[in-house]
């Protein structure tokens, strides 16, 4: 399966930016959790960018049209887990967003990501429609999407939900929607909210309202907002230092190490931490968006791009919330947050782009 | 074209819109981090120190309490607190001797509250003393200052109106614990909050928590209050209105000081309870701040049970109230009819024991109805061997006996039907016969609680449905607007045909109204009232000892349940006296009372005219063709 001359095009330079990323995670990690009681969360983190990693390079040994024929069943099986998360759900009631198979805790939700991205690109590659898609055509892409999008919701996961169709809404305007079908849609979307607050509870509407305005829950997300944008607000320039955060040490910011992982790393590096960790951002996204551009077919394409938009998004809400201009929704920082289901995902981004990157001169 | 891809320019031509869309959201995080970190950063950096903003909880009022018709019997008064910020201490010897002289608070439960709260988010005030009087919060008020790190703060704190009136019914507070913390249902819930822990209080809790709200607060070096950033309202709990009726449950409680004993009253019609008295009680208002430990002590180590609740944790034997139950299954199965005679020479011999008539001449010749009045027990030896225990069994757990009512309160006791599987299964012994006979006349195994026997006998009194005893009528909003009502809810059906059913209560009527009813004491002028009387044998007791020549713990329990008016019953009621004796003589009276004082409060009230229109009923000839 493995040809020399696929080794050849091995893309060295996206691994390196994805392990130099990876590392200050682990980094900033060791300080956002350093006295706690999850002091080693560090290592487990470690481990779990191995298995990312050894997942990646799996993904790499067949050539991922061989996916492509998968990417239904793909997309089915991640239905059936998602299902079984509500299952386990009523057995469990304490679990809300896993389930167990055998020893793995899996989080269903991380394993949609790619089944949409998979299906999705499967069936704009069959269809290819290079002067645009009508409504009528992306009736059956959007059914694919809504269907795991409002489970991961009901779980609830917000945060998963809405990156999902970020992503999916990224790749429809990838392979093109015609102008009017886009005007249609939105036009249809904004007329029916209002419609659909209406029918909301009071308690739902102050729950969407706090959500895109933190400032109304002073006590909850306005309070962790402002603490938030303290930390990264007092780190300057250059910030206080590794392990010398004390907004993050002493527990304002609520999930500091998964959710609010950025305001720890930009109370201790400052601006220049900061710049430094956007800059490899904005690098790593550059570099997949080329990987996608010289693909050398449709489905490679539109997969790297559905990759590259995930990254995207995740990057610009996660960050854009620790700033305190995004609602406040559980969304990991790519490669920095911490979480093994978040990271492994990520990985098999990661392996997808690495296996599009090295076949594309190969027939 | 580039090597190797085919296809795909259509796609190519869009990646530089893209590419610039990426861009310019980059360019707006810069911009934001500059903004954050350069331009505010020197204000971020002042409010980074010493944690600036900070929150002060204004805790929620709980729900108040109330009875039937909107008479608060728990509400909420302010309370003065004070707290401590480890973190804003500079001399620490300094604050503890400090609250040693003003507060009376030692240095070693200073310390005791510290350890306690280790795990406390930092800079979260922690409790030293609650409910401080108002010249201790003076004399603190006039010396603080120079003291960082303390705070006075004010928070409801339950007040309890009629001090231990219906503490059973109603529960108290607690501190919720670590392990409480960690359950779903206390999502949202901090260290430090008080929680239903017994009672109403408990099962009502989501109701009646509230929401609690509080300040942002940008605070100085020290730690005091420089300017409040944002406000969330605090928003009160729900109110409860129990289906207790206040002047009902006071009349309870009074008839039951200094004895052991219960008295729970119900609407039969529909399973509300009207009144639920066991004593002895407790002070739910030394759980109000957290209960100390040494009141906890005497609470658990007295011999009296004060914290049990008789109605529903309280297992006895029936006695004679059982026999009701005897009777309907026997002639349900056909094994006697209301015209046998069946002869009481004072005592029945079977096997090889004697097993005694209460009435030491016995009763001569008995029909069912007459020894359901004057309660003979060789009457009811007799129908139990013919019935066997297994189908008395079967009866009894038909009328709910055996199992919990389902009443929300929390550790409800189930009591016990016995049967012979039971005793193959708990003993590994065969039943034998002579048990039965026991069991018939509600003493050996049979165990029930007060309410057990109420939610029977009301069945009986009305159309034979039992009712899923109710404690709330309904939940109201602080604004008063009703949330949630809470309508009558059928358990199942008693199993009796109408005859048998007349014919049981035409002889409960006779218990009391009749010359030789056992339950005499408890007729009311005016008013028909049916019951039966009960003693349930603490100990069996050879013959011939006199009443007060036994030591108290071995006298008898006294059993007396009846409902009113016997038409159309309002009100049902089940009084348990601890050693009190006879039935007739320690119970029936109590009853009488509690029925005397909910028909004479419906009378005032103008809400009792069924009454006269009844007591022309009873003169009418076909009525009293009925009472025979």
């Amino acid at each position: 399966m493995i040809d020399r001359r696929l080794l050849t095009h091995f893309d060295w330079p996206l691994l390196i930016l994805v392990l130099i990323i990876s590392f200050i995670g682990v980094f900033n990690l060791y300080s956002a959790t350093f006295g706690e009681v999850e002091s080693h969360l560090y290592a487990k983190q470690i481990l779990w960018i191995g298995i990312g990693l050894a997942l990646a390079i799996f993904i790499t040994v067949f050539d991922y049209r061989f996916y492509r024929d998968f990417a239904y069943i793909f997309y089915g099986i991640s239905l059936i887990l998602l299902m079984g998360v509500f299952i386990y759900h009523a057995i469990n009631p304490e679990v809300s967003r896993w389930i167990k198979i055998g020893p793995v805790f899996l989080q269903p939700a991380e394993l949609a990501k790619i089944a949409i991205i998979l299906a999705l690109a499967k069936y704009f590659d069959r269809f290819p429609k290079k002067d645009g898609y009508q409504l009528r055509e992306l009736i059956l892409p959007f059914i694919i999407l809504l269907v795991p999008s409002l489970m991961v919701a009901k779980q609830p996961d917000l945060g998963t939900a809405i990156s999902l169709l970020l992503i999916g809404f990224s790749i429809v305007l990838f392979v093109k929607i015609k102008w009017k079908s886009l005007a249609i849609m939105i036009i249809g979307v904004i007329s029916t909210l209002p419609f659909l607050w209406n029918f909301l509870m009071p308690y739902q509407k102050k729950r969407v309202l706090t959500f895109f305005r933190p400032e109304l829950d002073p006590l909850g997300a306005g309070y962790h907002i402002i603490q938030s944008k303290i930390a990264i607000g007092s780190g300057g320039i250059l910030g206080k230092g590794f392990l010398k955060g004390t907004q993050c040490k002493l527990h304002f910011i609520p999930a500091q190490h998964t959710d609010f992982v950025f305001s720890v790393w930009a109370e201790e590096w400052g601006l220049a931490g900061g710049l430094i960790l956007l800059a490899l951002y904005l690098f790593l996204i550059a570099w997949g968006a080329n990987i996608s551009f010289r693909s050398k077919d449709r489905f490679g394409a539109i997969v790297a791009f559905g990759f590259v938009s995930m990254v995207f998004w995740h990057v610009m809400i996660n960050i854009g919330m620790a700033l305190g201009m995004m609602p406040v929704v559980g969304m990991p920082l790519p490669f920095m947050s911490y979480g093994g289901s978040a990271v492994i995902s990520m990985m098999a981004g990661v392996g997808f782009l690495l296996n599009i990157s090295m076949r594309r001169y190969v027939f | 074209m580039r090597l190797g891809s085919e296809g795909i320019e259509d796609l190519q031509r869009r990646y530089k819109v893209f590419l610039i869309v990426g861009l310019i959201g980059f360019l707006v995080l810069v911009l934001r981090m500059w903004h954050l970190q350069i331009i505010k950063g020197g204000e971020f950096s002042r409010l980074s120190k010493h944690n600036r903003i900070r929150i002060r909880e204004i805790p929620a009022s709980r729900g108040m309490i109330l009875d039937r018709r909107g008479r608060i019997l728990i509400d909420n008064r302010p309370s003065f607190e004070v707290l401590l910020v480890p973190e804003d201490i500079l001399d620490m010897k300094k604050t503890t001797e400090f609250l040693h002289r003003i507060l009376q608070v030692t240095p070693q439960e200073v310390a005791k509250r510290l350890e306690a709260n280790k795990h406390r988010p930092p800079f979260k005030p922690i409790r030293i003393q609650s409910d401080i009087s108002r010249l201790h919060l003076a004399l603190f008020k006039t010396h603080h200052l120079d003291l960082p790190g303390l705070i006075v703060d004010v928070r409801p704190r339950r007040a309890y109106n009629y001090d231990h009136m219906a503490s059973h019914l109603v529960g108290y507070l607690g501190e919720i614990d670590g392990h409480e913390l960690k359950q779903s249902r206390f999502k949202g819930y901090k260290m430090g909050d008080f929680i239903g822990k017994y009672g109403v209080e408990q099962h009502w809790e989501p109701f009646l928590k509230g929401m609690d709200g509080g300040r942002q607060v940008e605070v100085d070096a020290l730690g005091r209050e420089i300017k409040v950033l944002r406000r969330a309202e605090p928003y009160p709990g729900n109110n409860v209105l129990l289906t207790i009726d206040l002047d009902l449950q006071m009349t309870c409680e009074t008839l039951l000081e200094g004895k052991e004993g219960v008295i729970v009253a119900m609407n039969p019609q529909n399973g509300k309870i009207l009144a639920m008295a066991s004593h002895p009680s407790y002070d739910p208002s030394l759980f109000a701040g957290g209960i100390n430990h040494d009141d906890w002590e005497n609470l658990i180590q007295n011999p009296f049970y004060p914290l049990q609740n008789r109605a529903i944790q309280g297992q006895y034997a029936p006695g004679s109230v059982f026999k009701i139950i005897t009777a309907i299954a026997g002639l349900e199965e056909g094994v006697i009819s209301p015209q046998e005679i069946l002869s009481c020479g004072g005592s029945y011999r079977f096997g090889n024991r004697t097993y005694r008539c209460w009435r030491k001449g016995g009763h001569g010749k008995v029909q069912l109805h007459r020894a359901l009045v004057e309660s003979c027990d060789v009457f009811f030896y007799q129908v139990g061997q013919r019935l066997g225990i297994d189908r008395l069994a079967k009866y009894a757990r038909g009328f709910g006996f055996g199992k919990p009512t389902g009443v929300s309160l929390n550790d409800e006791k189930p009591g016990l039907i016995p049967s012979s599987e039971w005793k193959k299964k708990t003993y590994g012994e065969d039943w034998y016969e002579g048990e039965t006979l026991s069991c018939a006349i509600g003493q050996g195994f049979v165990l029930v609680t007060p309410l057990q026997l109420l939610n029977a006998i009301s069945a009986i009194a009305t159309e034979g449905i039992l009712y899923l005893p109710q404690l709330v009528e309904r939940i109201e909003r602080a604004n008063g607007k009703v949330l949630k009502s809470y309508k009558p809810i059928s358990i199942g059906k008693i199993p009796i045909s109408p005859e048998t059913l007349m014919i049981i209560r035409e002889a409960l009527s006779g218990v009391v109204n009749e010359a030789h009813g056992t339950g005499r004491v408890a007729r009311i002028k005016g008013v028909t009232v049916s019951g039966k009387t009960g003693t349930a044998q603490v100990i069996s007791l050879k013959e011939d000892v006199a009443e007060e020549d036994v030591p108290y713990e071995h006298r008898d329990h006294a059993w007396f349940v009846a409902y009113a008016p016997m038409e159309n019953p309002i009100i049902s009621v089940a009084v348990l006296v601890e050693h009190g004796g006879h039935g007739a003589s320690a119970s029936a009276p109590l009853a009488r009372k509690v029925i005397q004082k909910y028909l004479n409060n419906l009378k005032e009230e103008g809400k009792f005219p069924p009454l006269i229109a009844r007591g022309r009923e009873l003169d009418s000839p076909d009525s009293r063709d009925f009472v025979r």
